[in-house]
């Protein structure tokens, strides 16, 4: 099952001499194809722009010194499906996911968010109704947990009652146990507590669309893979359209039903992971090789991932 | 001989702390009340924050004798010596108000503030459910220095009638009489401490849990 052609296109391990022609190693091709997680979704995609629950429509953006940070980006995501911004430091892709939010105005082109445009309209409905988490540093100071994750409720005006309903639901669902978490500041924390307190304040006003900037990026790789496997559950039980920006190849591959790469401010591929790693593109093929060298460099030991959705690692030793 | 002068002046004494505590106090109030929204808005158009906190610095280095002086013959104020004193002392107090308000909402995380927009807070509950609560123990430290400075300040309102203890100071100075001139000074140094310690606590109060320290 792992290995037949599944509903996202994600070729069996030996199909034919891998990307030769572009250079990459085999090898590793093969060990990031096992980290392609089989698809936790109920609907595969369908490429259908109808549904589009954000689209981006020739967004540019360019400081008012006059650099260009996005140009020309195009593409449509689909309602209910993660699409993961991918790209190395400076490309653009958090400019990108903060354009969605209003955050960063365009100064070309316009972003819908469920047929309407991002760029009129009320800012603070807009806002209230996109889940939003960054790293590490988003959560007030000064809140405890319970008040923090039901803040946007607080500013909607809504009961106490309800508000804490909420926000204690939320805490359990990211597996903070609200009889010990609820009464805590972020100082009491640790990272990926602040982690989970962060995604369990964006779901609280039941966002449709989810914006993550670099959400585990602050982590340990132990607790990252962690937090990857609790967003990933997560969004089995809530449907959410999810835009995540990572600079980590393995996280898009294990969290995406869709990547777009971002380098140097334009879109430079838009695929399922399964065809990622088919880089018929030279961009595709450059961000693939830099970021095995990266890896080979960071000198990872152990592949602290044993959750990858593909058989023994022996398959790859064969392609090697 | 500390009992006869107890039961001599310790009325006077009560009388003119009491007097001191509400030329103080009025003039904080005043202070804060327009340090506070100045320093708010000097956070929205920082341009202007140069020239204003410098101008409250000016105010600030007047020889305060000299500034209660220059507001006596002024028409309406004049009329009334604790009106010229709260008014000199409430100029007195703006500059440490002022410069902690705005450096306090300044100082404020960026990513804090980042997410309480991105998050969908209007900008006035940004102001009241962020903004002041984490810069309120920098406020309040502002209002704490300006409140002891004030005190000592004070002290000289006597000078030109406006009472508070400063006026036992000036008699014993007049006079030659040690005696007199501790019975203002000591309630007056004491008042110094005392509200310095209770702003103190009350800045604890407020004071934000620095985060990014394991559990």
């Amino acid at each position: 099952m792992l290995y037949g052609k599944d509903s996202r296109g994600l070729p069996g391990p030996r199909r034919g001499p891998l990307s030769g022609s572009v250079g990459l190693d085999e090898g590793f091709v093969c060990e990031l194809r096992r980290k392609i997680a089989p698809s936790h979704r109920v609907r595969p995609y369908t490429g259908d722009e109808m549904a589009a629950a954000v689209e981006f429509r020739n967004v540019s953006f360019a400081t008012p010194q006059g650099r260009l940070l996005l140009d020309d980006i195009s593409f449509a995501v689909e309602e209910g499906t993660t699409t993961v911004l991918l790209g190395r430091s400076g490309s653009g892709k958090t400019t990108l996911l903060r354009t969605v939010n209003r955050m960063v105005q365009p100064t070309g082109g316009e972003v819908l968010v469920h047929g309407k445009s991002a760029g009129d309209g009320d800012l603070i409905a807009l806002r209230r109704g996109i889940g939003y988490v960054i790293q590490e540093t988003g959560l007030f100071p000064h809140f405890t947990l319970e008040r923090d994750v039901a803040v946007v409720l607080e500013a909607q005006g809504r009961p106490r009652r309800e508000r804490i309903r909420r926000s204690h639901e939320l805490l359990a669902a990211v597996g903070l146990d609200p009889a010990t978490f609820a009464k805590r500041y972020p100082h009491q924390l640790s990272g990926g507590q602040r982690q989970r307190a962060g995604l369990a304040r964006a779901l609280a006003a039941e966002p449709r669309v989810l914006l993550m900037d670099e959400p585990f990026g602050a982590l340990d790789p132990l607790t990252r893979a962690e937090m990857q496997d609790m967003l990933r559950d997560l969004l089995a039980r809530f449907r959410k359209t999810v835009l995540l920006v990572t600079h980590d190849l393995d996280e898009a591959l294990y969290l995406s039903d869709r990547i777009a790469l971002v380098s140097e401010g334009r879109l430079a591929a838009y695929l399922a992971p399964g065809e990622f790693l088919e880089p018929t593109q030279p961009a595709i093929a450059a961000y693939v090789r830099a970021f095995h060298r990266g890896e080979r460099n960071s000198a990872r030991a152990v592949d602290l991932r044993g959750r990858s959705g593909a058989g023994p690692s022996g398959d790859c030793e064969a392609a090697r | 001989m500390t009992t006869g002068f107890l039961s001599r002046y310790g009325g006077e004494i009560a009388e003119l702390t009491v007097e001191h505590l509400w030329l103080t106090g009025a003039a904080m109030l005043f202070a804060t009340g327009i340090a506070v929204p100045v320093g708010i808005w000097l956070t929205r158009s920082p341009r202007w924050a140069k020239p204003v906190i410098g101008a409250a610095n000016v105010l600030q280095t007047i020889p305060s004798l000299a500034f209660f002086g220059f507001l006596l013959p002024l028409p309406w104020l004049g009329e009334r010596a604790a009106r010229v004193a709260i008014v000199a002392l409430t100029a007195y107090a703006l500059l440490p108000i002022l410069r902690n308000t705005y450096a306090g909402i300044r100082g404020i995380d960026p990513a804090v503030l980042f997410v309480a927009r991105a998050l969908g807070l209007t900008s006035t509950q940004r102001l009241f459910k962020v903004e002041l609560p984490l810069a309120a123990s920098f406020i309040l430290a502002g209002l704490r220095t300006a409140t002891v400075t004030c005190v000592g300040i004070a002290t000289i309102a006597a000078a030109v009638g406006a009472g508070g203890l400063g006026e036992l100071i000036f008699r014993g100075v007049a006079s030659v009489d040690n005696g007199l001139i501790l019975a203002g000074a000591i309630p007056a140094a004491a008042l110094a401490l005392i509200l310095d310690a209770a702003l103190g606590l009350l800045e604890l109060r407020f004071r934000i849990p620095v985060a990014d320290t394991e559990p």
